[in-house]
This record gives C-alpha cells, sequence and structure tokens, in this order.
C-alpha cells in the first residue's frame, strides 16, 4: 500500500527488506543531513524518556548502559587478551589463563 | 522583486505560532527493569508470549559468555558488586528521590501559575476600569446638558437686569418730564393768584372800604343789640 511513494521518503520501518540498500543510497549524507538526523534522534530520545513530567530511572540508565557497552566495545582488543579459552573450545585453555590460574 | 515582495508580506508578523504550548507528557516511555524498553517485550508478544524476551535475552547471555564476546575477568567482578550496590539504591531510595523531584517541580510550577494568576487578576480589573471608563464617557451628554442650562440661566438673568435697567431708565425721565410739567402748572397757578389778588386789593377803592367799614360796624351793632337782647332775656 505505501508502493506509490517515492522510496528515499519512506520510514526505515516501511522499508521493504529487498529495497533497503537503495532505501541507504537514498538518504541524505551531507554534513547538514548527518547533523539534522542526530539532532531529530536526540530529541526523538529527549522527549520520550526525559522530557516529561514524572520521569523514571530509565531516561538515564539507558544512556549510561550504552556508555558501558560502547565502552566495552572499544576495550575489546585490549580485553581479548584476558580470554580463558580458545576456539570456543574449553579443553584449548589461553596463555593467560595458564599462567595466571595455575599460580592460584 | 516577487522576492522582497514575500518579505515584505512578513514584515510585521512573527515566526512564532499563536496556538497554545501543548503540556509536557504525564510519564516518559515505559522501560522494563529501568534498562529495556517496553516496546520490545510488545513486539515479541504476539509471536513468543510473555516469556519470549527473557528466553532472548537468556539465549543472548549464553552466547555472548561462550564465543568470549564478553571476557569474565577481574572487572566482572567489580561490575557485579557495583549493578548490586546501584540496584539496591534505587530500589531503597527511588520513590524517594522521586517525590523530591516532582516537590521541586511542583514550586517551580506553581510560582509560575502564581504570577499568570497575579496578572490574569490584574488585567481583568485593568478590562473592568476601562469599561467603567467607557460607561463613564457615555454620560458626557447629560454634563453638556447640564452646562448649556447653566449658560442658558447666565444669559437669561443677564437679559432680564439689563431690562429693569431700562425700565428704570425710562420711568426716570417720564418722571422727570411729569414733575417739570407740575412745576409748570403750579407756578403758573401761584403767579396768576398773586396777580389777582394783587389786582383786587388795588382796586379796592377808598370809598367801597369805608363803605364796607360802615357795613361791619352797623352789623356789630346789631349783633350786640341782639346779644344784649339774649343775655337780659
Amino acid at each position: 500500500s505505501l508502493d506509490r511513494f517515492p522510496l528515499g521518503e519512506k520510514r526505515l520501518m516501511d522499508v521493504k527488506l529487498g529495497e533497503l540498500g537503495s532505501w541507504l543510497g537514498k538518504r541524505d549524507f551531507t554534513p547538514n543531513g548527518v547533523l539534522a538526523s542526530i539532532r531529530n534522534g536526540h530529541d526523538r530520545y529527549y522527549n520520550k524518556y526525559i522530557n516529561v513530567k514524572k520521569g523514571g530511572i530509565g531516561g538515564v540508565a539507558m544512556l549510561l548502559v550504552g556508555y558501558v557497552a560502547l565502552s566495552y566495545m572499544w576495550e575489546y582488543d585490549h580485553l581479548s587478551e584476558y580470554r580463558l579459552w580458545e576456539y570456543d573450545d574449553l579443553r584449548v585453555p589461553t596463555t593467560y589463563s595458564i599462567i595466571h590460574l595455575k599460580a592460584l | 522583486l516577487g522576492a522582497g515582495l514575500v518579505q515584505l508580506a512578513h514584515l510585521h508578523t512573527s515566526p512564532n505560532s499563536q496556538a497554545p504550548v501543548p503540556a509536557l507528557p504525564e510519564k516518559g516511555g515505559k522501560t522494563r527493569h529501568g534498562i529495556i524498553p517496553e516496546e520490545l517485550f510488545q513486539i515479541l508478544y504476539p509471536k513468543t508470549g510473555v516469556t519470549g524476551p527473557y528466553v532472548l535475552g537468556a539465549g543472548l547471555l549464553t552466547y555472548i559468555l561462550s564465543k568470549e564476546i564478553y571476557i569474565i575477568n577481574h572487572e566482572t567482578f567489580a561490575a557485579a558488586c557495583m549493578g548490586t550496590v546501584i540496584i539496591y539504591g534505587v530500589r531503597k531510595f527511588g520513590p524517594d528521590v522521586a517525590a523530591f523531584a516532582d516537590k521541586l517541580n511542583e514550586e517551580k510550577v506553581q510560582k509560575a501559575q502564581e504570577v499568570k494568576d497575579l496578572a490574569m487578576t490584574s488585567l481583568a480589573q485593568a478590562i473592568q476600569d476601562e469599561k467603567k471608563e467607557q460607561w463613564r464617557a457615555e454620560g458626557r451628554q447629560m454634563l453638556f446638558d447640564a452646562k448649556r442650562n447653566n449658560v442658558a440661566m447666565l444669559l437669561e438673568t443677564n437679559r432680564r437686569e439689563r431690562v429693569h435697567m431700562v425700565t428704570n431708565d425710562v420711568k426716570k425721565r417720564l418722571d422727570y418730564q411729569i414733575a417739570l410739567q407740575t412745576l409748570h402748572r403750579r407756578m403758573e397757578q401761584e403767579h396768576m393768584v398773586n396777580w389777582v389778588e394783587k389786582n383786587v386789593v388795588t382796586s379796592i377803592t377808598p370809598q367801597q372800604e369805608k363803605a364796607s367799614i360802615a357795613k361791619c360796624i352797623t352789623d356789630l351793632k346789631v349783633l350786640a343789640k341782639v346779644q344784649q337782647a339774649k343775655t337780659t332775656a
């Protein structure tokens, strides 16, 4: 039913799976467009969870959890040195686990 | 020129819309356990029922741990401790903090409401006063009528005073003429009487005088005789 509308103007949830690539190509990637999308996202989150009379902890908590997750992703390369086993096989321990757990 | 005309049409308008500001929503978007939006549960409910997202969470957790996408290290214990403390703190002190924040907000809103109410009452009072002044201005006609009456009365009084003055003056002049004529007549009369007397007196000849005196003496004698007769009788 939304077929007669141009692709670039549909929302993400209304785009069919096969059209996703071409829809992504039509999005506005100029600096102004990027800023506008950032501002849009911020306004949506702010007006839904924070700019209310009785806000709950969810508004701030989700941001903090997102920050924790993002910082974990950025540190993953460094943290992967502390892995306990290699290649999904619990019987093959890593150097770290051999050295440090054997010391225990 | 067309673009200039368009700008000219915006000359005395403002970009602010006149619609009233919509009120803030009462509650924010709902979240389950504080960090997962409720929409996820609603999306999965038709297909997987109530426990769907929890099973999804458990499966994801198992996958992350087993593939060591999340690596268990010393920080895991720190995170667990911190998480416990945070959750305990929020559960215990959450409602109190929320009530305090609500009270602060309430005070702010109340202050603004007071200002607004004061402004409304003063403006309503100003409207009342303005209407009163307009009503008073309608009575101008009566004021002018009264003033006009005053002026007319003054003019009438003045006119009557002058009429009196005129009447008095005319009367005085006429009285003068009358007095003059009376004087004339009297003088003529006296003069004539004096002249007649004088002529009569000079016309009495000595012979007539003697005859009259003799008549008077005879009359007196007769009278004495009569009198004498009366006293002896």
